[in-house]
């Protein structure tokens, strides 16, 4: 109800901008998975295009559908994007795809981005962001501040992304403390905030005193403020819900990026390519330190600067953990590794579920 | 380590209770109301929004079983005055009311929210381990518990639990004897709402304090499940949600304890478990029998 009637806000407001759409030099067009107000994936998204929009003023014009599900109903919104004048559509989500693909085709001079796909064409290009290098940061400072040497780590699904994530985290804290313990525990969902915050409190009884999530909502952050431990903010700033508790958190900026592309497409620079920022290009970027000592706030931004100057967290020696090799000493794992990863490092005594 | 578990299993099993004793009193009166996720929801949404403007977490207690009750007045409205399907109304109470809290809640998304305070009882609260357990929650653990009784004594013990058992049994029958079936279950159905937003309210103010989009997250559906499980009785819903909340909790300290079992059968287990104890119950069909109201579901429209 909610996304139909900004639909039909959004439509009156194409029709009526028919003219005024000229006095803009590029309109810029946003496809949503979920409601902006999730404070989560959507949410920065949509900062992205309003960070897009300041920096342009009047020269660009952007729209937005929010809540778009997954599947032929996202094609139809890509296209009413496409045939409305729009000269750049950046769909958000990985479902996304296909119908992307199959619009760009019908659409040969609109621009289309796809985030976190794998498919490009002529007008097709892909981005993503490496979000595992802050993961290795956060992971250093959990192993620092951790006075039990053990974290918590609430997992959503094992797809690579969430396990390259939690990979990453362990790399960092053995960095280290080489013995640091890491409890990982699924809780098959993106967003169940009840659940989220069971599996915090579950964590924090067996031992762990710092927490960290790869799931949604601000539950665990709460809980870890309510019992006096810490933890880490998941895609947005979340220290107003822990104001005490948060050390930092792992930011999506998409802005940075909104704003290269849509210049590109203003000085007819564009091509379709595959981007995967990182902490370098500004499209990771961590939260203000808080409540950490001096030292480990700048071994964390050394660590921070490291990684921005082209460091990768996978660097070798790294062994799996069934003690097999996965890169030597001083081999860097390339991006199809990364992006693919199905394994855990050793020091991980979960079970990776199949 | 088994005070923590057991306090934990107390929150997961408080929304649960709320809603499906409130369920329970609505399916008594035979009328099936598959709208308790939607109520919850509404309630969790209204209730954290007045917290959050009053500053006060009892006003948005009370404003979240009011909502609950608008929404349930809704669909007794539609369901016994106009005698629409039972079960298309519920569905679309839910869809309802998560689209509907969606767009109040808007404005609260991403804003830190207020806690129950946990009750303190001097003394029995310092006793080890009883007194955290048991005397030391916030007010709606208790409430929930004297739902509870208070349901099973109005039910079996009172005269208009027995009238209210009888209009779901057989509304012809109550009806012929001068009872206003419309009337008592348009009651039961209030009722049901008002449990079903304090239920919403326990999500945003005491489990989870916070407003995100569907925050509740199935959490009705397995209350309408407890009512089937509890064979329509209410001591039984004590023991079905706090199993279920035992068993969704302690799958979360099996992976942390690194047990070697899928967590993907893990997250399952509180479902099968329900569903086993669902295959035993139906076993036994007479003992199933006495206890379903025999009108459940079934549309009345009054001879004049």
């Amino acid at each position: 109800m909610k996304s139909l009637l900004k639909a039909t806000v959004a439509a009156v407001a194409f029709a009526a901008a028919g003219s005024a759409a000229n006095a803009a030099d590029v309109k810029a067009c946003y496809i949503y998975v979920g409601p902006v107000g999730d404070f989560g994936w959507s949410y920065q998204h949509d900062q992205g295009r309003l960070e897009a929009e300041k920096h342009f003023g009047d020269k660009l014009e952007t729209a937005y559908l929010e809540s778009v599900p997954e599947g032929p109903d996202a094609e139809r919104a890509i296209e009413r994007f496409a045939r409305e004048g729009c000269n750049i559509i950046f769909t958000t989500s990985f479902g996304y795809m296909n119908p992307t693909i199959k619009v760009a085709k019908k659409f040969p001079d609109v621009k289309f981005e796809h985030a976190t796909g794998y498919k490009t064409a002529d007008n097709v290009a892909t981005y993503n962001s490496k979000f595992h290098e802050g993961r290795y940061i956060i992971g250093q400072i959990a192993a620092k501040q951790s006075k039990t040497g053990v974290a918590g780590y609430i997992a959503s699904f094992p797809i690579p992304e969430v396990v390259s994530g939690i990979n990453a985290f362990l790399l960092g804290a053995q960095s280290v403390n080489p013995d640091f313990k890491l409890k990982v525990v699924w809780v098959n969902s993106w967003f169940d905030p009840g659940k989220e915050a069971d599996a915090a409190k579950a964590l924090l009884d067996q031992g762990a005193d710092v927490i960290t999530q790869h799931t949604d909502s601000t539950a665990p952050l709460q809980v870890a403020q309510e019992r006096g431990a810490h933890g880490f903010g998941q895609a947005s700033d979340m220290i107003q819900f822990a104001p005490e508790a948060q050390y930092t958190a792992i930011v999506d900026d998409w802005g940075p990026y909104y704003i290269e592309r849509i210049q590109e497409v203003m000085d007819g620079t564009w091509e379709s390519k595959s981007t995967w920022g990182g902490l370098a290009e500004g499209h990771v970027v961590m939260a203000p330190y808080t409540n950490l000592p001096d030292d480990v706030v700048a071994m964390a931004k050394e660590t921070e600067a490291k990684i921005a100057g082209g460091w990768e967290p996978f660097t070798g020696p790294i062994t799996k953990q069934d003690g097999t090799v996965a890169a030597e000493e001083g081999v860097t794992l390339d991006d199809g590794a990364i992006l693919g990863m199905n394994w855990y490092v050793k020091g991980i005594d979960d079970k990776l579920p199949q | 380590m088994f005070e923590a578990v057991l306090l934990t299993i107390i929150t997961a099993a408080t929304p649960l209770l709320i809603a499906a004793i409130g369920e329970l009193v609505v399916e008594r009166s035979g009328v099936l109301n598959l709208g308790v996720e939607g109520m919850m929801i509404m309630g969790a949404v209204v209730g954290f929004a007045v917290a959050n403007q009053t500053g006060s977490g009892t006003l948005g207690v009370i404003a979240a079983i009011a909502a609950g009750m608008a929404m349930s007045a809704l669909f007794g409205f539609l369901v016994l005055v106009l005698v629409t399907n039972q079960v298309a109304t519920g569905l679309a109470l839910t869809i309802l009311g998560i689209g509907f809290s969606g767009l109040i809640g808007e404005a609260f998304i991403g804003i830190p929210g207020l806690k129950l305070p946990d009750l303190y009882i001097p003394g029995l609260s310092d006793i080890p381990f009883i007194g955290p357990v048991f005397f030391q929650q916030d007010a709606l653990v208790y409430i929930s518990f004297a739902l509870v009784i208070a349901v099973a004594y109005f039910l079996f013990r009172t005269r208009l639990g027995l009238v209210l058992r009888s209009v779901g049994d057989n509304h012809g029958s109550a009806h012929a004897l001068g009872y206003s079936v419309i009337r008592i279950r348009f009651a039961a159905v209030l009722f049901g709402g008002a449990c079903a937003g304090l239920a919403g309210a326990y999500m945003s103010l005491a489990y989870t304090p916070q407003w995100v989009e569907n925050m509740t997250a199935g959490r009705g559906w397995i209350a309408l499940a407890l009512v089937v499980f509890s064979s329509w009785l209410p001591l039984r819903v004590v023991i079905g949600a706090y199993l279920f909340g035992a068993v969704s909790v302690l799958n979360l300290h099996a992976q942390a304890v690194e047990l070697d079992i899928p967590s993907q059968l893990l997250s399952s287990l509180p479902y099968l478990a329900t569903i086993l104890v669902l295959v035993l119950i139906s076993a036994n069909r007479r003992l199933t029998l006495v206890n379903t109201p025999a009108c459940l579901g079934k549309p009345f429209v009054p001879d004049r």
